[in-house]
């Protein structure tokens, strides 16, 4: 076979929980694949090499919340040819951005004994906010499967097969019975994209909108058909706003009911 | 009332000439042993999860025998019968589509060995023979609809082919239908026709339980006659007559199909597709559920190292926006002429692409529909909005 250069990954962590990295180093069987289609210049979270830039592709995980964040990610765009977000926090602001619905000093001083010592920003955005992102790649965590197809489609240089269109989809397919038809439960699979393989419903719990809105989402039309199943305002806004509280249609349905309450 | 859909169009397969018998209700496990002892994999109606799935069974008592369902838009719920009736329900979110035309195939595996040659295997897979107890007269109509895209067009589908002509078909006719049903106005049920290799009807009265029972093919006949069973007398076939007039009776939705097509036509800026795009979620439920919708697309992917590579087929939804994607963008880019696409195929364009309505009247988008949906309302809306323009007419 032809011998060519690997192509350079880096892995970068910003405000986020580490589980999307870990999805990375969960790719037990494939690792050695991995391994041997790549060069791994930088990923703290998994070895110690820390090769200097640019990088072919870089894999980002997390939201912007800082200002020293806000000039890390422009620094890493500009050693990067390729820049993929990665996870609900990257790509739309993660759970932490339940702080764009309120006043980011009144969780400081709730939180911290020293408030003054944290400086933070009022909003957690997503990179794609800052920088061109070249892929996103949604989930709360991401799916492994789906990480594997992205790297490989990079690899070879085709498009990746990440499906836009809800959940239900998957729901079908793998022949689940629709919980919120069939028991009432809340479920936001209409309007989530998916990509998890419908997991929530499978083991009967309604979706939790891992996977962020789906290509073309009608929130208020779920949130109706919610409320027809006697699910109250209150829940209905908790349902919208949770880790891609900040993703656009959710965020407006969840304003929307907070307004309305 | 009596519903015969004889002016339906469809083929006439050969039906096998000969007098109804009565299968006694405990001679049923014998029925179905006969089918197993024949090599066939028994898929047929089961409990899961809350509603009737048709599935792989084993026997008699994997049927959900006691149970019955109640549906309305965008509603499901599971409910005990206060008999115990084998046929009490009607259809849940599957039908025989999930067997004859699986949600995920895989098509083609490519290989390339070290030496960079590749090698293509695209053979089909084993698959068991299946024997189909329990369909119902609208699903072997859908069925059929389905044997025009995937056999009676230029291209057969291979695998469909051999699923579809190992599958024994038991059908019943219903002797209850759904609120969502209206296969009667679709001319599609209850009552069967043609297609089936067996057709029950169950019969209870009283303490009187049995099933008269006719064959629609040979090898159907050959199966009656291995079980011995008693022939049916007038009052048996009457009987069950009664019991199905009960189902035309409760069919509990209705279209007016007359001028359908045209009217559809006509209704291209109804502003009735602005109303159900405020409703509508592009989910695709409906068309997931749906046993006549056949959409599927092609996915092909690659291991890491470049040395494997898949193609599947899946179900596919004209609901998405990747659907109707070309360059530059989706054809269709709204929920609104997404699902006027939806509907208008099932009701009109159809009937021009295959000779036959795409839809059957099962009722399935209305129930799974999560935003309840209904089609035969979303029709209904469309000509009182063409007769409030023109004034009637
Ligand atoms: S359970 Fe949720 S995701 Fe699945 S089909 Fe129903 S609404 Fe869609
Ligand atoms: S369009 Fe709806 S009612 Fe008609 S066959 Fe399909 S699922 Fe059944
Ligand atoms: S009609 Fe109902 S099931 Fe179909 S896409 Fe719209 S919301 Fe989903």
């Amino acid at each position: 076979m032809r011998t060519v250069k690997k192509p350079s990954v880096a892995v970068w962590k910003f405000a986020s929980c580490d589980g999307c990295q870990l999805s990375l180093l969960d790719c037990e069987d494939e690792l050695l694949a991995v391994a041997g289609a790549i060069r791994i210049a930088y990923f703290p979270e998994a070895t110690r090499a820390m090769a200097d830039g640019p990088y072919d592709l870089s894999l980002v995980e997390g939201s912007v919340t800082t200002y020293h964040d806000a000039q890390r990610i422009q620094q890493i765009r500009n050693q990067s040819k390729l820049l993929i977000s990665i996870g609900a926090c990257a790509t739309a602001g993660g759970i932490q951005s339940l702080r764009n619905f309120a006043d980011v000093r009144e969780y400081t001083s709730a939180v911290y004994a020293r408030p003054e010592y944290i400086e933070t920003l009022a909003r957690s955005s997503a990179i794609a906010d800052h920088v061109k992102v070249d892929f996103e790649l949604r989930g709360c965590p991401i799916s492994k499967h789906q990480l594997l197809e992205v790297v490989g489609a990079f690899l070879h240089g085709r498009k990746p097969q990440i499906p836009s269109y809800s959940v239900c989809l998957e729901c079908k397919r793998r022949g689940t019975v629709c919980v919120l038809v069939a028991r009432g439960e809340a479920c936001l699979g209409p309007v989530t994209q998916a990509g998890c393989n419908a997991l929530c419903p499978a083991y009967d719990r309604g979706c939790f909108g891992c996977y962020g809105p789906a290509e073309s989402v009608n929130a208020p039309a779920l949130s109706r058909r919610l409320a027809e199943a006697g699910l109250g305002v209150d829940a209905r806004m908790r349902l919208f706003r949770s880790f891609n509280a900040a993703a656009e249609p959710f965020r407006r349905e969840s304003e929307a009911l907070e307004q309305g309450r | 009332m009596k519903v015969r859909p004889r002016d339906f169009p469809r083929e006439d397969s050969a039906r096998a000439s000969s007098a109804a018998s009565i299968l006694a209700r405990d001679a049923l496990p014998a029925l179905l042993a006969a089918l197993r002892t024949r090599g066939y994999q028994l898929v047929g109606p089961t409990l899961r999860d809350g509603a009737i799935a048709i599935d792989r069974i084993d026997g008699e008592s994997d049927l959900p025998i006691g149970w019955t369902e109640e549906q309305d838009g965008g509603r499901y719920r599971l409910r005990r019968r206060e008999d115990v009736a084998v046929f009490g329900y009607t259809v849940g979110p599957w039908s025989w589509k999930t067997f004859l035309v699986p949600p995920e195939t895989k098509l083609v595996t490519a290989k390339r060995d070290a030496g960079g040659a590749f090698t293509v295997d695209a053979g089909l897979a084993e698959e068991p023979k299946y024997a189909f107890i329990g369909v119902r007269s609208c699903e072997l109509r859908a069925i059929q609809v389905q044997d025009r895209v995937f056999l009676e067009g230029p291209y057969v589908d291979r695998g469909y082919r051999l699923r579809r002509e190992a599958a024994f078909i038991v059908a019943v006719n219903c002797t209850q239908a759904a609120p969502t049903c209206f296969c009667v106005s679709m001319r599609t049920g209850p009552h069967h026709e043609t297609g089936y290799d067996l057709v029950l009807t169950e019969i209870m009265e009283g303490q009187r339980h049995e099933f008269l029972v006719d064959a629609g093919t040979e090898r159907g006949r050959e199966l009656i006659d291995e079980l011995a069973l008693r022939p049916a007398m007038i009052a048996d076939v009457e009987g069950a007559e009664a019991a199905i007039d009960r189902a035309v009776a409760q069919n509990g939705r209705k279209v007016v199909t007359d001028g359908m097509r045209e009217l559809l036509y006509r209704s291209y800026e109804d502003p009735r597709w602005d109303d159900v795009a405020k409703r509508c979620m592009s989910c695709g439920n409906c068309t997931m559920v749906c046993p006549t919708c056949f959409c599927t697309t092609v996915e092909d992917a690659a291991d890491l190292a470049g040395k494997e590579a898949t193609r599947t087929r899946k179900w596919d939804s004209c609901h998405t926006l990747e659907f109707s994607y070309i360059h530059g963008g989706s054809l269709r880019p709204n929920a609104r002429s997404r699902y006027r696409q939806w509907m208008t195929h099932k009701l009109a364009t159809w009937i021009d692409q295959f000779g036959v309505a795409g839809c059957v009247g099962c009722g399935r988008c209305i129930t799974w529909c999560p935003a309840g949906i209904d089609i035969t309302e979303e029709l209904a809306a469309i000509r009182r909005s063409e007769e409030a323009r023109h004034g009637g007419h």
